[in-house]
């Protein structure tokens, strides 16, 4: 649904996007990831057609937005990074507006409004005036806004910001949900809500994409990603050590001995064996009869990740 | 087409419900009506003059009275949009940018038409009071909705131009006033001497005080007409231009 191809944008002479491109198909959750400042709104204020591009190309439904603005606009709904809305309106008269840009009249209006109102909690202020609305109550305001439609795509900027523990897992609930049958796009800052929702992500850093993957791949990048630890009573180090080094999964071995308890970690051969070094080992253990306390496999953390790959830019500038 | 239309009303009719809830239209409304009825009546010397006519007392004020408050009335436009960031959300709807400025000039507009057609008890006492020429009103009431529109289509220029609306109200402000001096005739007359005939008729010929003056006098002429048209389109579509420099072109 989503077609991005090398899409750069320049202000003045520095590049906040540099050859971005990905895809996003219909039943995809794409979560977007970056530090500040990295290029991820204005990726989106690309993709939604309110900032043309310096160059490449955005499709969306297979229309392009450059060419044909107002057909791809319609496919989409999208939730701006500010999550603007109009003050002088009540929660209502608002959504009625951008339902009427929508094309939604009548009942069809009233309907869409019913939904919306549903959805992002706010049957209670619909007849509230936006400017005396919370923080949180205006940006789900402005979420409901780009769902008045049902859209095809929807892109999120940043859409759980402000919100109540609660109500950040209502959202992610509904991105959840959504996803299974629309192209979704989505920036944030919190990891968790990448591995809550996301069927892949792409972190982006000075406007370059650095990894694009599902969460699970994406762990993987992590340093200690598929290492395993083993802890046991029954045997000698030294002897641990060599049937562990005798494995063809495993790659470096490092041991503790505390006692009669011996700590082994193992690192994998290489960073794709996943889960298959740790029911070696299992399998391992059971044949040698070891007394196995602990077993297990580090998945490697997001953050981790994140950090390792988008450093370089808090450590150069 | 139909598709813009009901797009550019959409605009429209959010921007007058805007503009009602606030007491700002009333005040308005009511500052225009005592403002105009006060320099009619008092500076104009309307009921001195002994003539049924509107030209030299009322009409004569409306370029004036339409400095001070046009830029007060489209100030917000675009200014507020920028402010508060809704720019981004109108632009990323599936209309085309022009349905909106003309849906926002359009509103304010019929925002100013109401005001001057508040104004027709004149009307009625000069018909009261002798046979005025009710076809010179006409074109003095069409006119001045002309001038109106093109003092609006300025001040929508310049709203689009900042995100603060005080600076935008100054900038219209200087540029209607550049409009009405360079046909104004205390001012013609003194630069004259020293600059030339060609160059006064250039200067007067951009003037919205010298084309409404045909106005005045009943005259419907095209050529004023269309000054009055191009003036208008001319500011609508630089700020299009404008706005497309604040998306980040
Ligand atoms: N209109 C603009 N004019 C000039 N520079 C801009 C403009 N908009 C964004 N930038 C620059 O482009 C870069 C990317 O900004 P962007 O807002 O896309 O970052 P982001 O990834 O969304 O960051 P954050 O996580 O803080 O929201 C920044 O360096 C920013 O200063
Ligand atoms: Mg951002």
């Amino acid at each position: 649904m989503i077609t991005v191809e090398n899409l750069v944008k320049e202000f003045g002479t520095k590049r906040a996007v540099n050859g971005v491109s990905f895809t996003v198909q219909k039943g995809e959750v794409l979560g977007f990831l970056g530090p500040n400042g990295a290029g991820k709104s204005t990726t989106m204020r690309m993709l939604t057609g309110y900032m043309p591009p310096t160059s490449g190309k955005v499709s969306i439904g297979g229309r392009e937005v450059t060419e044909d603005p107002i057909a791809a606009k319609k496919l989409v709904g999208y939730l701006p990074e500010s999550a603007p809305s109009y003050s002088d309106m009540t929660v209502r008269g608002f959504l009625s507006f951008c339902a009427e840009l929508r094309g939604l009249s009548g009942s069809a209006r009233n309907d869409a409004i019913q939904r919306v109102a549903g959805l992002c909690f706010l049957e209670n202020v619909l007849h509230q005036s936006v400017d005396t609305l919370s923080k949180g109550y205006k940006h789900r305001t402005c979420l409901a806004q780009a769902l008045i439609h049902d859209p095809e795509v929807l892109v999120l900027d940043e859409p759980t910001d402000g919100l109540d523990p609660n109500q950040k897992h209502e959202v992610r609930q509904l991105i959840k949900r959504m996803g299974q049958t629309k192209a979704i796009i989505f920036s944030t800052h919190i990891l968790e809500e990448v591995e809550a929702c996301c069927s892949r992500a792409i972190i982006i850093d000075r406007g370059v994409v650095v990894a694009n993957g599902t969460p699970e791949q994406l762990k993987l990048r992590a340093r200690n990603a598929g290492s395993v630890t083993l802890r046991l009573t029954g045997a000698a180090a030294e002897a641990v050590r060599g049937k562990l080094s005798g494995l063809s999964l495993a790659g470096e071995v490092s041991l503790g001995a505390d006692g009669s308890v011996v700590t082994a970690r193992i690192l994998p051969r290489d960073k794709n064996v996943g889960l298959e070094l740790g029911r070696a080992i299992g399998d391992l253990a059971l044949t040698e009869r070891w007394k196995v306390e602990e077993l297990h496999t580090e998945e490697g953390r997001l953050d981790d990740v994140f950090r390792a790959i988008t450093t370089a830019d808090t450590k150069k500038s | 087409m139909s598709e813009s239309f009901r797009n550019i009303w959409t605009v429209t009719k959010r921007e007058l419900s805007g503009l009602f809830a606030s007491p700002v239209a009333y005040v308005f409304l009511v500052i225009f009506l005592l403002l105009l009825g006060f320099l009619t009546f008092s500076l104009g010397g309307f009921f001195e003059r002994g003539q049924a006519s509107l030209s030299e007392s009322f009409f004569y004020w409306h370029p004036w009275v339409y400095l001070l408050l046009v830029p007060a009335v489209g100030m917000r436009l675009w200014a507020e949009e920028r402010r508060q960031n809704t720019l981004e959300l109108l632009l990323t709807m599936p209309i085309a940018p022009w349905h909106a400025i003309v849906g926002k000039f359009l509103a304010s507009w019929l925002f100013l038409v109401l005001a001057l057609v508040l104004t027709f008890p004149i009307v009625i006492t000069v018909g009261r009071l002798g046979s005025p020429d009710y076809g010179s009103i006409i074109s003095g009431y069409i006119g001045s909705a002309l001038l109106a529109g093109s003092f609006l289509a300025v001040t929508e220029l310049t709203s689009a131009m900042t995100r603060n609306q005080i600076i935008s109200l100054i900038m219209a402000l200087v540029v209607c006033f550049g409009l009405i001096l360079c046909g104004f005739e205390p001012v013609t007359n003194l630069i004259q001497d020293t600059l030339g005939d060609t160059f006064v008729s250039l200067l007067r010929s951009l003037s919205t005080w010298y084309h409404f003056d045909a106005f005045k006098r009943g005259v419907v002429d095209f050529r004023d007409l269309l000054y009055f048209g191009s003036v208008t389109g001319f500011c609508l579509f630089t700020t299009s231009v404008v706005l497309r420099g604040v998306r980040g072109a």
